[in-house]
């Protein structure tokens, strides 16, 4: 059994990333996420492994595309304005079908913005924050344990559908401490690398690595493939949390630390005698359409509350049964902005 | 009867897309030339940038990864650290190296990245039509530079392979051109020490091989190859700017023998 430790969200996600065998880490400093690559600086030499401190976010995940070419697990972190700067990348890596882990500890913009807790990255985490129409999986912890468990089932992901994967969190899940098992890798069958390039051996083939596909009718095909494996990881790969729905009347959703202050309202409003659940979107991409859909079917108000001025709502609403009401509860991202769960009991007592 | 002339093995049988005059084809063959020589075709991985050379796993026949525009330094960097044993090089031309990659070819240099990066400088941008490129001499029409470059409002072409020479990490650095014969055959030399460098695991090697873009420039093949020798090797003079290895002859059986009769190279070559 592994010990249970006290950690920040930010080293649960390097020691994840080290439990499932990467060893090959590109970023660039920025604050909330600068635990990770200071954790991996320490760590990866003593594994044989390779820490680079890039120039730039850009020369991150351009690193990350080289690694992950060769088929080793590799991994980058940022925070917002870095992963603005990563979303060329990141369309290459998904036009190339290529693999590889992309933590984003966001902070508040537009612009510079500051630093504290946001989910301002919604919409560009999971719309193909870059050019071409792509997605990328994204998944939203809410804990320490689930920063952990999230991150190992990212390479895991990747590996599986050939994709860029990102963990969206924020200052709140990477910056505060809590109690972690550090389980072992989980046991999982994985696709052969035979894609990778390593060398063309005499009498193997030639392996390219690319996005370019200038063939007549080459690249509709590609997008029709890429969005193929869209389609399997929205019906196999959605994942929430349901926290009393079963009998709720209104059903608050949101998703990472948000969720959290949203459980303890939750709770004062049970304590209250109101039937409030909550339905927490774990995977981002995939988004839990069927989830919303079913629950809707019975409960016809849902909550919706997130650090920005509403970006998961227009998913909500699209995913929710036809006659249920979305309401929304935003608090766009800022130093003081963070709610505290009395003022999230306030917007249950308002809507339910 | 002894075969003189054949077609390098790590080189495809294929007919090019570059256009009549452009040295790309020529500069292809003198890599594909030292890969053979090296035998490291097995273990090469090429890193192909965007521009008139991004077709280099049409030509090559070895593994390749393609960068986005710029990034092929740092893309080869993740290649290399994640495999070592490979032989790792890149191939960019002028506007993605000394424009949008200049900070990635920066840091690689001055990391000292074991790779080696292989710089076509024709002074354009080839490939979207002829367009200013950071190398673009003072006065040079372009199609973004109608009345010519201007050193006040444009600056001035960068010499890279002075640049590069200057940071710590650099192991290699020259400037070859393709334009003569007794130019190419200094080229081939300096292509292969470069690789040299590589084999020997001696750090970051650079090549900076002139080159014609008749297309862009808007003359004939052999104008384009006497504006090599009156107009480009007059600002971006041939040499070698750096040479740090220590070489020891019984350290590499692949070494490649020195070719009697080979002229020297000096440094600050001019030819006219
Ligand atoms: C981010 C980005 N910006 C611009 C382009 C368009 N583009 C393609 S190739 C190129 C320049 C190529 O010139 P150079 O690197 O000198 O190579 P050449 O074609 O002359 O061999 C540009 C600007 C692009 N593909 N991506």
């Amino acid at each position: 059994m592994s010990q249970r430790l006290f950690v920040k969200g930010n080293e649960a996600v390097a020691m994840a990333a080290i439990e499932a065998g990467c060893r090959y880490y590109f970023g660039y400093p920025i604050t909330p996420q600068s635990d990770i690559p200071e954790y991996l600086s320490r760590e990866l030499p003593k594994l044989n492994g390779e820490f680079i401190q890039a120039e730039s976010e850009v020369a991150a995940i351009n690193m990350l595309l080289g690694a992950s070419a060769t088929g080793v697990r590799a991994m980058t972190s940022s925070s917002s304005p870095g992963i603005s700067l990563k979303q060329e990348g990141i369309s290459y890596m998904a036009g190339s079908e290529l693999p590889g882990v992309i933590v984003n500890i966001s902070r508040s913009g537009p612009g510079l913005g500051g630093i504290d807790a946001s989910q301002a990255d919604y919409w560009q985490s999971v719309k193909g924050g870059g050019h071409g129409g792509y997605h990328i999986v994204v998944l939203a912890p809410a804990s320490i344990q689930e920063m952990y468990d999230l991150t190992m089932l990212a390479f895991d992901l990747a590996d599986i559908y050939r994709t860029p994967v990102m963990v969206l969190a924020d200052s709140v899940v990477g910056q505060m401490k809590e109690a972690l098992l550090p389980n072992p890798r989980p046991v999982t069958t994985l696709p052969e690398k035979g894609w990778a390039v390593r060398g063309r051996k005499e009498g193997t083939p030639q392996m390219i690595v690319k996005s370019l596909f200038l063939g007549d009718g080459e690249l509709e095909a590609h997008n029709w493939k890429l969005h193929g494996k869209y389609d399997v990881m929205r019906e196999k790969e959605c994942r929430q949390e349901l926290f009393l729905t079963d009998d709720a009347e209104l059903i608050i959703t949101a998703f990472g630390s948000v969720a959290r202050i949203a459980k303890t309202a939750i709770l004062m409003a049970r304590e209250a005698g109101m039937k409030v659940g909550l339905l927490r979107p774990i995977t981002l991409f995939p988004f839990p359409a069927q989830a919303f859909k079913e629950v809707t079917g019975r409960c016809k108000k849902i909550l919706d509350i997130e650090l920005n001025n509403g970006q998961m709502v227009e998913d909500v609403r699209l995913s929710v049964a036809r006659d249920a009401e979305v309401f929304f509860y935003g608090r766009p991202p800022g130093a003081g902005s963070l709610p505290v769960p009395e003022e999230l009991f306030e917007q249950i007592i308002k809507h339910y | 009867m002894q075969q003189v002339f054949k077609r390098p093995v790590s080189l495809k049988d294929v007919q090019t897309h570059f256009c009549p005059g452009c040295n790309h084809g020529t500069i292809h063959r003198l890599v594909a030339e030292a890969m053979d020589e090296f035998g490291v075709r097995e273990r090469t991985i090429g890193v192909a940038s965007v521009g008139c050379s991004v077709f280099l796993y049409g030509y090559f026949d070895v593994d390749v990864v393609e960068a986005p525009h710029g990034r092929a330094a740092a893309v080869a960097t993740g290649v290399k650290r994640a495999r070592p044993d490979s032989f790792v090089f890149t191939y960019q031309g002028d506007g993605d190296l000394a424009a949008i990659g200049t900070a990635e070819i920066i840091h690689a240099a001055n990391r000292g990245e074991d790779i080696t990066v292989i710089f076509v400088n024709n002074t354009t941008y080839g490939m979207t039509g002829g367009q200013m490129a950071p190398t673009t001499l003072v006065g040079q029409k372009t199609s973004t530079s109608p009345y010519g470059r201007e050193h006040a409002k444009d600056g001035s072409p960068i010499r890279m392979a002075e640049l590069l020479a200057q940071l710590g990490g650099v192991a290699f650095s020259a400037r070859v051109a393709v334009n003569t014969s007794r130019n190419l055959m200094d080229a081939k030399k300096q292509i292969k020490k470069a690789f040299r460098y590589q084999v020997e695991g001696k750090g970051f090697s650079f090549i900076e091989a002139l080159s014609t873009c008749p297309t862009a420039w808007g003359v004939t093949p052999i104008q384009a190859n006497e504006r090599v020798g009156r107009e480009l090797i007059e600002y971006f003079p041939l040499g070698i700017f750096k040479d740090t290895a220590d070489w020891n002859p019984q350290s590499s059986p692949t070494a490649p023998v020195e070719q009697p009769g080979a002229l020297p190279f000096p440094e600050f070559m001019h030819e006219i």
